[in-house]
């Protein structure tokens, strides 16, 4: 979604459109269980009929915050073939790869995808098949898709044995996890999935959403869809301060942490406040032995959607500058209704090499496809 | 040396209650017996641990005792050192995480009588707000109307986190009440512990405790704005205490952009976010998480959008700064001067009526 337009036809914003990109956050659709039973054991597809997916949540089918549109996709995102938005590989060729030129998609098969299911091994189960259906029904089938692994981050053991089954398995370019944990996520329970992550090489990417149960603010359940949404923003923070202060850097130096989803105007604030903070309190974090900003501008990436919009527009260069050129990562969340669109979501002049950085070289980098770009 | 912008209003000053004993003269009967029979702790929040560093700048803290508990401690290092023509009293006894609604409001009004007889009434400098049981409305109305006349209280104060987002309909009397006194309602850092303090849970580290106030402030101001306070009580005033305030631009352009997006679910939302807090919402100066530079701060003030924002504290005995850095480098002279007086008399009605 982008709320502003520049009146004039400005050079540079012609000129994104017609940049290679990497869209850091695609969410491919599934149409039902239906889609699953390939991959998913007898038993669990027995469960699933019988039982339901069991989320830390009030219903059995949707969201607790009911969301602006069905599917909480554009309107114009339902195939032509028939379909939910996001289900025809085909239809997102041409409505969202071809036309935004681009050359590395990221798939994050979020939703019910069984990383927060309150039956764990139910859980594993069925991010164990979002990985083989992820395979089967998308990466293999067009080379500029790849995947985020799905993990059943609550139980550790799983979640480990998962990444080391596609350690190496060029369809998976990073770790799948949710922003709203069970429990704070630097937490030491969680280390041997951040360990595993940095032994295949893989980013951690942690997407807005989650069920960890707790209230999504630390003064109970808001009301509003809207409060819900501009909350992953608050639940982020919490994450990135407990992956710092409780050390995962520090510990776990090859950890790099994408946070999707979330914004990232937030960033450099949490940054410096966390810094100091940190210099009174240091006593506490004796395994910390460096600032918190020095951390996170070491170890941590932010895909761009939804863009931050300011009325001044250009007050988000400043954030760019606090945060690194080479830290963002363009994305669209397509088929969602906040969709970003590359031809509008930078339309200040912006210099050449870090536009490019922004649409596609970080993400190249990070992801570590340098060939995308020359196919 | 010395602090060049004298004659300010400081509006996060915490004198501290030296223990519950000390509440003992303020509490009806009931609750004083209660209190000794059932050998009551004292109160004080987890938000403040008492020898953590932030809790007291090490300069600040007296020898024995609790920091910010001895009125000339303060006159001597807040009133005198700042120049400090008034200064709001914000006490963080913890009545408000009793689960008792009844000894909660038989706590809060001994507090305010303490703080009424011990400091406003010993100190002409010195304004107060009214510690109110957020835990119950109906009894938090009740003290604000106990204490309404007394025009040395000048707002209401809540804790940033309680049993309910702010914004609810459950809260709606207190604002209510607070609008019809014309009392700002200043909004604390603080829990009352009903839910963990991040959306992920519990964190291991006080660090962490206190760090998430700022993002539970962000949720807070999402909650006023979208429950519709402000459309309801078109003349209340909310005053961000302890907050930090370099979140704000960053949360605006999020909530403002959804908000255009999503507002046909809060149709009562008839202005853009970023026009309503300009109208509504006050931060305090104290603590500034800020960029380390000048020129880093003065973007961010400009990011900010308008110079009525910011009211001056010194957040003590917290230590926010050291020695009489109570400004950050990178406001101007006209920015310093609204700081320090014109946005804190706009903002507290009855200020206005001791500066003449």
């Amino acid at each position: 979604m982008n709320v502003q337009y520049r009146d004039q036809p400005v050079a540079e914003a012609t000129n994104a459109s017609k940049l290679m990109t990497a869209d850091g956050d695609i969410h491919p659709g599934r149409n039902g269980p239906k889609d699953m039973a390939p991959f998913l054991a007898q038993r669990w597809q027995d469960h699933l009929a019988t039982y339901g997916s069991r989320l830390r949540q009030a219903y059995q089918k949707g969201p607790a915050y009911p969301k602006s549109q069905p599917y909480a996709s554009r309107r114009d995102s339902y195939p032509p073939e028939g379909g939910r938005p996001g289900s025809s590989l085909g239809f997102m060729r041409t409505q969202l790869l071809d036309p935004n030129n681009c050359v590395l998609g990221i798939l994050n098969a979020t939703g019910d995808n069984g990383q927060a299911f309150q039956n764990r091994e139910f859980g594993a189960a069925m991010c164990h098949a979002m990985n083989e259906w992820l395979i089967a029904e998308w990466t293999s089938k067009e080379p500029r898709l790849k995947a985020s692994l799905v993990v059943p981050f609550e139980d550790t053991q799983a979640a480990v044995a998962e990444i080391e089954r596609y350690a190496g398995n060029p369809n998976f370019v990073q770790v799948l996890m949710l922003n709203r944990t069970a429990e704070p996520p630097g937490q030491k329970r969680y280390w041997p999935i951040y360990e595993a992550a940095a032994r295949a090489k893989l980013p951690i990417g942690v997407h807005a959403f989650g069920f960890g149960g707790f209230p999504v603010t630390g003064s109970g359940w808001p009301s509003y869809y809207i409060e819900d949404m501009v909350g992953h923003a608050q639940s982020c923070q919490a994450f990135l301060t407990s992956f710092v202060i409780e050390g995962v850097f520090e510990r776990i130096p090859a950890t790099k942490l994408v946070l999707i989803e979330s914004g990232f105007g937030w960033v450099p604030s949490l940054a410096w406040r966390l810094d100091k903070i940190w210099r009174r309190l240091r006593d506490e974090t004796p395994h910390l032995k460096r600032l918190p900003s020095e951390y996170i501008r070491e170890h941590v990436w932010l895909t761009t959607q939804p863009m931050e919009e300011p009325a001044t527009r250009d007050h988000v260069l400043d954030t760019i500058d606090w945060i690194g050129w080479d830290r963002l990562l363009f994305a669209t969340d397509y088929p969602h209704w906040d969709y970003d669109d590359p031809a509008h979501i930078l339309p200040m002049p912006v210099p050449e090499a870090k536009r490019r950085d922004f649409f596609l070289g970080n993400a190249l980098r990070l992801y570590g496809q340098p060939d995308a770009a020359a196919t | 040396m010395g602090f060049a912008h004298s004659g300010g209003i400081d509006c996060d000053l915490h004198p501290a209650v030296p223990s519950i004993k000390a509440l003992h003269p303020y509490l009806s009967d009931h609750w004083r017996e209660a209190s000794i029979i059932r050998g009551m702790d004292d109160m004080e929040s987890i938000a403040y641990p008492i020898n953590s560093p932030l809790s007291a700048r090490p300069d600040w803290r007296p020898d024995k005792g609790k920091p910010g508990s001895d009125l000339e401690m303060m006159r001597a290092q807040a009133l005198g050192p700042f120049g400090t023509r008034l200064g709001i009293c914000n006490p963080l006894y913890g009545v408000q995480l009793l689960f008792s609604e009844d000894m909660a409001a038989g706590f809060a009004r001994a507090v305010n009588d303490w703080l009424v007889a011990e400091w406003l009434d010993q100190e002409p400098r010195l304004r107060g707000s009214i510690v109110v049981p957020m835990q119950n409305p109906e009894f938090a109305v009740e003290e604000i109307e106990r204490r309404a006349g007394d025009r040395r209280f000048v707002q209401v104060l809540m804790l940033v986190m309680g049993d309910l987002p702010l914004g609810k309909r459950h809260y709606w009397p207190i604002y209510e009440a607070a609008q019809r006194h014309n009392l700002p309602v200043g909004i604390h850092a603080g829990s009352q512990y009903r839910h963990p303090v991040t959306p992920l849970g519990w964190p291991s580290y006080y660090t962490e405790d206190y760090a998430a106030q700022s993002y539970a402030f962000q949720a807070a101001l999402t909650s006023l704005i979208c429950e519709g306070v402000f459309s309801k009580f078109p003349a209340l005033k909310v005053v961000l205490l302890e907050s930090g305030f370099t979140w704000l631009p960053a949360h605006l352009w999020r909530l403002e952009k959804f908000w255009k997006g999503l507002r046909m679910e809060i149709p009562w939302v008839d202005r853009a976010p970023t026009d309503i807090v300009r109208d509504h919402v006050r931060l305090t100066l104290q603590p500034v998480d800020g960029p380390p530079d000048a020129t880093g701060m003065a973007k961010l003030i400009e990011h900010m959008q308008s110079d009525e924002l910011l009211l001056f504290s010194t957040d003590y005995p917290h230590w926010q700064f050291d020695g009489d850095a109570a400004l950050p480098d990178g406001l101007s002279t006209e920015l310093i001067r609204k700081i320090m007086r014109d946005n804190p008399l706009a903002t507290y009605p009855r200020l206005q009526e001791s500066v003449p």
